[in-house]
């Protein structure tokens, strides 16, 4: 038996699939729709339009990786399917940030967690961004429709052992918590969702938005990178964009470039690569870049006295929103929390310490369990994100400073984190912090934490959900984008990723992207066929 | 000359881009202690720096007996995965750990890298780690995950961590 690889079935059978790396002249192509990245905004975006005849295409940075390319290996995935080999971080180097680079962005290599848009978070964007049309009420059609398409659904295995501590943690405090739904068919239950599903079971934008488009004649350019918008002499409407293409390395400019003409462009690159693109364009209005928002994540280590395996089996399926709704919205930032699949590498990096410690804990990697807090930013007066800006090569570049409100966050995080470990059981807890000490007493844990210095590149902290940066709003001085992600200014200019979010949502956000693409997506269908 | 003003830099506890002004002026390395001869084809790294990281593996691992080759290799592969940015930045890091100078008053290694005693070198990370400066507290993190990265990204590492890959699958992959 071998399995099967529906991508390269398809790409055999002829579906209009360009590598840049493989040109060997400039490319100048024409099209109704250029959607500029493939993850969760582009992909959702590029099916509507192509299903409907409109004449699409999507270019991408990365390259096209199918599962006979996964491979499971930490070493080969981090490079060829994330953002800087998965070393992207804010500009002092305090978060690094995990965000996927390849055909399907994001939703190729992301732990598959499918939340709805938390309820509080929508109204709050209704009273305090005018966008009262986006409540729970008129969103819940097109959370819907991409549950249906992508199989999001109750997980009806149990959890693993890894997500049954943050359970077990939890029925021991009496704190609230839940099962997450996933993003699956026909799941295998391995644990290595994110290097690539090898299985084809995630129903990542790679087998389901991209080939659905691809079937109705859109067309793919992978690895090829935008570097801007081309502009009418007016200044009044894109007609396309322009780039370089890349080397076989993912990663080097060739001497080739591209210019795209088309009707109406989406900029689908991700709260990172939209801005950038903006910005590299001279479209960097008051907002571009500014509000950017990333669900900072602090991170608590346990050895649990029995192996728990936390590599094996579905990597998200728990989580626990006690903390989200114990405090007002606006007031000392709530956080979230799950559990992260722990795999060799990702553990030597994040562990804090060097030597004997570290080794020594590392030999225990079958019984470490690893909790995650995602703090929720943008909603407190203090908590304005970070901003994303250019280097000097136009490569971007987030800002993120940290003060007191989120570091506030961060302690409050590690506290219920060291308690709910204890609680299921664990052994000994640390803090993920370079100043921590294994302890094996809550009472201990919890004076340590007291006094642990809140610096950067102290404590780590993490974040894989980057959202804002193009704001919606109800009004053009207020923001980049009106709610259906119809560039303010520039109207054959969408925008239609996670980019337009006025806050962070309080909750994994693919599900999110997923909804509000159809959305924009079903609306620009309308607007180009009429 | 440069050392004397390098001295009063430090003691100054100057913020951390002062730090890297003064890594450029010393970027023509002066010659640390003759680096070995290698076969390895690197892209990145240069000789001197593969015998930085072959110093350090070891302490910041916590683990003797490493293929130190294999490591060197890594951390050179996952470079070559980085932004030009980051590369240079690296580079300007590397090159004032190279350098004699800079590495006793900056890193505090008195010892040319391939002779340093585990003992040293470990006061080395440490400090840096703590430091107060933000820049030299990244320069020792971005030490700290190249090595890891480089070693348990290598499945010869797995065997310690009892660590494997699902077998059910491992046997239907090309």
């Amino acid at each position: 038996m071998t399995l099967p690889d529906p991508i390269a079935q398809g790409v055999a059978a002829g579906w209009r699939v360009l590598d840049g790396a493989a040109q060997t002249q400039d490319l100048q192509l024409t099209c109704d729709v250029l959607i500029i990245g493939t993850g969760a905004g582009g992909g959702m975006t590029a099916e509507v339009l192509a299903s409907a005849g409109l004449d699409v295409m999507m270019v991408e940075e990365g390259a096209l990786r199918t599962s006979r390319d996964f491979r499971l290996l930490e070493a080969k995935a981090y490079p060829e399917l994330y953002q800087e080999a998965a070393s992207r971080k804010t500009a002092d180097k305090a978060i690094t940030i995990l965000q996927g680079r390849t055909v399907g962005g994001s939703t190729t290599v992301n732990w598959t967690s499918a939340f709805r848009t938390p309820p509080d978070t929508l109204a709050w964007w209704g009273e305090r961004y005018g966008l009262q049309g986006l409540n729970s009420q008129a969103m819940a059609p097109w959370f819907d429709m991409a549950e249906q398409r992508l199989g999001i659904a109750d997980w009806l295995a149990d959890p693993n052992p890894n997500n049954s501590v943050l359970e077990r943690g939890c029925q021991a405090l009496g704190l609230k918590h839940g099962r997450i739904r996933r993003n699956v068919r026909g799941c295998w239950n391995l644990g290595y969702c994110g290097m690539g599903c090898a299985t084809n079971a995630k129903q990542s934008m790679l087998v389901t938005t991209i080939p659905g488009a691809l079937e109705h004649k859109a067309s793919l350019l992978s690895r090829a990178r935008v570097e801007r918008l081309l502009l009418a002499a007016d200044g009044k409407s894109v007609q396309g964009a322009t780039g370089r293409l890349l080397k076989a390395d993912d990663h080097s400019p060739s001497a080739r470039q591209f210019n795209i003409k088309a009707r109406h462009v989406v900029l689908a690159a991700g709260a990172i690569g939209t801005p950038a693109i903006l910005l590299r364009s001279g479209l960097g209005d008051a907002h571009v870049g500014k509000r950017t928002f990333l669900h900072p994540v602090s991170i608590c280590g346990a050895v649990m006295p029995q192996r728990i395996e936390p590599y094996n089996g579905a990597p998200q399926t728990v989580y626990s929103d006690h903390f989200m709704h114990t405090q007002p919205l606006d007031g000392p930032l709530g956080y979230k929390l799950e559990v992260p699949p722990v795999h060799p590498l990702l553990m030597g990096v994040t562990l804090p310490g060097f030597g004997q410690h570290m080794a020594t804990l590392m030999q225990q990697l079958p019984n470490l369990h690893v909790m995650l807090a995602l703090l929720r930013d943008g909603f407190h007066p203090d908590s304005l994100g970070g901003q994303v800006r250019l280097r000097a090569d136009g490569s971007p570049e987030l800002d993120y400073p940290l003060n007191d409100v989120l570091w506030d966050g961060v302690r409050r995080s590690w506290l219920t984190m060291a308690e709910l470990q204890f609680a299921a059981g664990a052994r000994q807890v640390q803090v993920i912090h370079e100043q921590a000490a294994l302890q094996s007493r809550w009472k201990a844990a919890r004076e340590m934490i007291g006094q642990l210095a809140l610096k950067p590149l102290l404590a780590r902290l993490v974040s894989a959900h980057v959202m804002g940066g193009a704001a919606m709003s109800s009004r053009p001085e207020d923001g980049v984008v009106d709610e259906y992600g119809r560039h303010w200014a520039l109207r054959n200019l969408s925008v239609i990723d996670g980019s337009v979010f006025p806050t962070s949502l309080g909750a994994n956000p693919q599900l999110s992207i997923y909804a509000f693409a159809l959305r924009a997506a079903h609306q620009l269908c309308a607007a180009l066929k009429a | 000359m440069i050392n004397i003003k390098r001295r009063q830099l430090i003691k100054t506890g100057m913020a951390g881009s002062v730090v890297l002004l003064a890594a450029a002026w010393l970027a023509a390395p002066v010659d640390d202690y003759p680096a070995p001869l290698s076969t390895m084809r690197l892209d990145f790294l240069q000789a001197a720096d593969g015998q930085i990281i072959r110093s350090l593996a070891p302490v910041m691992l916590g683990i003797a007996g490493l293929p130190l080759d294999d490591v060197v290799q890594g951390v050179d592969r996952a470079i070559t995965k980085l932004l030009p940015a980051v590369q240079q930045e690296l580079r300007q890091l590397f090159d004032l750990l190279a350098n004699r100078w800079a590495r006793w008053w900056l890193a505090g290694v008195r010892s040319p890298w391939a002779m340093a005693q585990a003992g040293e070198l470990s006061q080395f990370l440490q400090r840096w780690q703590n430091s107060s400066l933000l820049l030299l507290r990244s320069a020792y993190q971005a030490l700290r995950a190249l090595i890891n990265a480089a070693w348990f990204g290598n499945p010869a590492s797995w065997g310690a961590l009892g660590y494997q890959q699902p077998p059910q699958i491992m046997g239907l992959l090309p």
